[in-house]
C-alpha cells in the first residue's frame, strides 16, 4: 500500500550541501569528532583542511571549542552521532552555547532507532527532548534529503544555536525540487478534515502512507510536517485541532519530551482535542531498521490505528 | 593597587552576602598582571576584534575578575555592590553580559576548550591576538581540561596560555585530599605543553613569566602560578572554609583592617 518513493541519504546531503556553501559562507568552520566519513564532513575536510578541525571522540571539548569559535565570529558546524553530540556534552551546550545564545550549529546523524544494528546505546531516542529543553535553541528534524539541504542553509543564516537531527539510513524523499523550506513554519503535506497527523523526520513519509490507508475507510487525514520543533509552530497545531478535532503525533523518538509532548502542551493550553501519540515507549535493541520500526509500531498501520483511536474519541 | 583591589573583592562579597572569596583572592595578582601589563585590550571597546582574550574558567571566582575589570575601567566600581543582586550585570558566576567577560561560566573545566576555540579563530581570521585561560587547580579534575590540552597541542596552537591558580584547595578540602594532581607539571608536559612556574603573588615574577610566555612561542604554554587561597586576609589564607562563603560583619571589619 505504501507509496513507492526514492530514498536518499540525509547525512550525505548534509555533507554535500555544506561543501557547496563553503565559498558563500567564508565564516563557516567545520568541527568533527572522528566520525567524519560517517557524517560526510570528510568531503569538507579534504577540500578545506584549513577550515576543519578534528578533535577525536572528545565531545565536551568539541562543543567547548565550537563555542569559542562562535564567540569569535565564526559559524561552527559541529557534527558527530546524535548520542555523542547531544547527550555527552549537554552541559557544554547548556552553559557555553545556550546561555550565551551563541551561533553554533550542531548537526548530528545516526539519530533514533534507524541506527539499527548498533543497538540501544547507539540509538539516540532522547536527543530531541534534550535539545528542545535548551532555551533559544532551534531544533530541526528534516523529513527527507530535499528538506535537509534547505534546513542546513537556513541554519547557517540563523544567528543563534541550531540542532539538526539526521538519520543513518537513507529515507524516502517526499519533496520535489520546487519545495521551499520556511524556517519555523510547518508544512501541510496533505490536506484533510477528519483528523490531523503531525509528524516529524522519517515519520512524515510513514504518515503519508497512513493517510492513504485511512482513505479506504473514507477518512481524510491532514498530514503536517513539523520539521522544526523549536520554536514551535503553535498556530499550525491549534489549527489542526480546530479544523479536524482530532490529532495524532508521529515521531521516531521517545514518547516523552519530543513532538508528542510539545503538541500535548500546545493543545492543552490552547485547544484541547483528542490526541494519540505514535512514538517509542522505551529503549529498543539491535536489528534491521525495518524490523525495529515494525516492532516498535512506527509503521503506516501503527499511525492508521492511532488515527482511528483519535477519531473514535472525537466522535465518542 | 593589589591591596585596594582586594578590598574591593571583600566588599563585593560582603555586600552580596555570598560568593567565593578564597579563589578570588588567590587569582587576583594573576588577573592584575594580565589586565595591567600583559594584555592588549581596551576597556572602552570590550568587543575590539584584535583584543587579547581572558577566559575565566573558574567562574565562581567572579568577584576577583569583576574587581579587576572595574579597576581597569570596564564599568564603574560602584557597580560592584550590585553583585549577585536582581537586575545586576554582575552575575554569581561570570557571564558575558558584563563588559569585559568573554565566556559564561559556572560548570568547571570548560574554559580551556573555549579559549582554544578563540585561539583557532585568530588563526582563521589572520589575527595575532593572545588568549589567556585562567583555571583553578581543583577544576583540573575535569576530563575536559585534558581533552582541550591534548587538542591544543595537536593543532599546534601557539597563541594560547593557560594560567593555573595553584592554590591547593578546592570546594571541600585540600586538592591532595580530594584528588591528587601531582605530578602536575609533568602531566602538562606529557600533553605537549611548555610548562612555566612562578610564585603567584609576586607581580614582578608574574609579569616576567607572562612576557616570556608571549615572546617565544612554538607550543601552547601553561603557567602554574603557586598561590595562596584567600591571599591577603590572614584568617582566610589556606582555609578551605572560605572557598565559598562570605565574611560576616566581624570578619569583614577584620579583613578590611588587615587590607587597609
Amino acid at each position: 500500500m505504501a507509496a513507492q518513493r526514492q530514498s536518499a541519504s540525509t547525512r550525505e546531503t548534509y555533507g554535500r550541501t555544506l561543501l557547496a556553501m563553503a565559498e558563500d559562507y567564508p565564516d563557516i568552520v567545520v568541527l568533527g569528532g572522528d566520525l567524519n566519513v560517517s557524517v560526510f564532513t570528510h568531503l569538507w575536510r579534504d577540500k578545506y583542511p584549513d577550515r576543519f578541525f578534528d578533535f577525536g571522540p572528545s565531545e565536551q571539548n568539541l562543543i567547548g571549542v565550537g563555542a569559542g569559535l562562535a564567540a569569535s565570529g565564526r559559524i561552527p558546524f559541529v557534527s558527530t552521532f546524535a548520542v555523542f553530540g547531544v547527550g555527552r556534552p549537554f552541559d557544554q551546550l547548556r552553559v557555553l552555547v545556550a546561555q550565551s545564545h551563541l551561533n553554533l550549529k550542531l548537526v548530528c546523524t545516526h539519530a533514533g532507532i534507524l541506527t539499527a544494528e548498533d543497538g540501544m546505546s547507539a540509538q539516540a531516542i532522547e536527543d530531541l527532548a534534550l535539545a528542545c529543553s535548551l532555551p533559544g535553541f532551534t531544533v530541526i528534524c528534516p523529513s527527507d534529503a530535499v528538506e535537509t539541504a534547505q534546513a542546513v542553509r537556513a541554519a547557517a543564516d540563523d544567528d543563534g544555536p541550531v540542532y539538526i537531527r539526521l538519520a543513518r539510513a537513507a529515507t524516502p524523499v517526499i519533496h520535489d525540487e520546487n519545495y521551499v523550506f520556511t524556517p519555523n513554519r510547518s508544512e501541510v503535506v496533505r490536506q484533510g478534515s477528519d483528523v490531523t497527523i503531525i509528524a516529524t523526520g522519517v515519520m512524515v513519509s510513514v504518515s503519508l502512507d497512513a493517510a492513504e490507508l485511512l482513505t479506504q475507510a473514507g477518512i481524510q487525514a491532514r498530514v503536517v510536517n513539523m520539521h522544526t520543533l523549536r520554536p514551535t509552530d503553535e498556530a499550525a497545531i491549534l489549527a489542526a485541532a480546530r479544523d479536524t478535532g482530532a490529532v495524532v503525533t508521529a515521531e521516531e523518538h521517545y514518547i516523552h519530551g519530543g513532538l508528542g509532548s510539545i503538541v500535548a502542551q500546545v493543545l492543552g493550553q490552547g485547544q484541547p482535542a483528542p490526541l494519540e501519540m505514535v512514538a517509542l515507549q522505551g529503549y529498543a535493541e539491535s536489528g534491521k531498521a525495518e524490523e525495529l520500526m515494525q516492532k516498535c509500531g512506527l509503521t503506516a498501520e501503527g499511525v492508521r490505528q492511532a488515527a482511528e483511536r483519535a477519531l473514535s474519541r472525537k466522535n465518542g | 593597587m593589589a591591596r585596594e583591589v582586594r578590598r574591593d573583592v571583600i566588599h563585593t562579597i560582603f555586600t552580596a552576602g555570598s560568593g567565593h572569596p578564597g579563589g578570588s583572592l588567590s587569582e587576583l595578582d594573576i588577573l592584575i598582571s594580565l589586565y595591567f601589563d600583559a594584555m592588549r585590550h581596551d576597556p572602552n571597546n570590550p568587543s575590539w576584534p584584535d583584543r587579547d582574550r581572558l577566559i575565566l574558567s573558574k567562574g565562581h571566582a567572579s568577584p576577583g575578575l569583576y574587581a579587576v575589570l572595574a579597576r581597569a575601567g570596564y564599568f564603574p566600581r560602584e557597580e560592584l555592590s550590585t553583585f549577585r543582586q536582581l537586575n545586576s550585570r554582575l552575575q554569581g558566576h561570570a557571564h558575558p553580559m558584563t563588559p569585559g567577560v568573554e565566556m559564561n561560566s559556572g560548570s568547571l573545566g570548560m574554559g580551556l576548550s573555549f579559549a582554544l576555540g578563540c585561539a583557532l579563530a585568530a588563526r582563521l581570521s589572520g589575527k595575532d591576538y593572545m588568549v589567556y585561560a585562567v583555571l583553578g587547580d581543583g577544576e583540573c579534575d575535569e576530563g575536559e581540561v585534558w581533552e582541550a590540552a591534548m587538542a591544543a597541542a595537536h593543532h599546534e596552537v601557539t597563541n594560547l596560555v593557560a594560567v593555573v591558580d595553584r592554590n591547593r584547595i578546592q570546594n571541600d578540602r585540600f586538592t591532595d585530599d580530594v584528588m591528587r594532581l601531582e605530578p602536575f607539571a609533568a602531566k602538562w608536559k606529557a600533553f605537549g605543553w611548555r610548562v612555566m612556574e612562578t610564585p603567584g603573588h609576586d607581580l614582578q615574577s608574574l609579569r616576567d613569566t607572562l612576557n616570556k610566555a608571549r615572546r617565544r612561542r612554538t607550543r601552547p604554554t601553561v603557567i602554574i602560578a603557586h598561590t595562596v587561597k584567600g591571599k591577603g586576609v590572614s584568617f582566610m589564607e589556606n582555609n578551605p572554609a572560605f572557598h565559598g562563603r562570605a565574611p560576616n560583619q566581624e570578619e569583614y571589619d577584620k579583613a578590611m583592617l588587615e587590607l587597609a
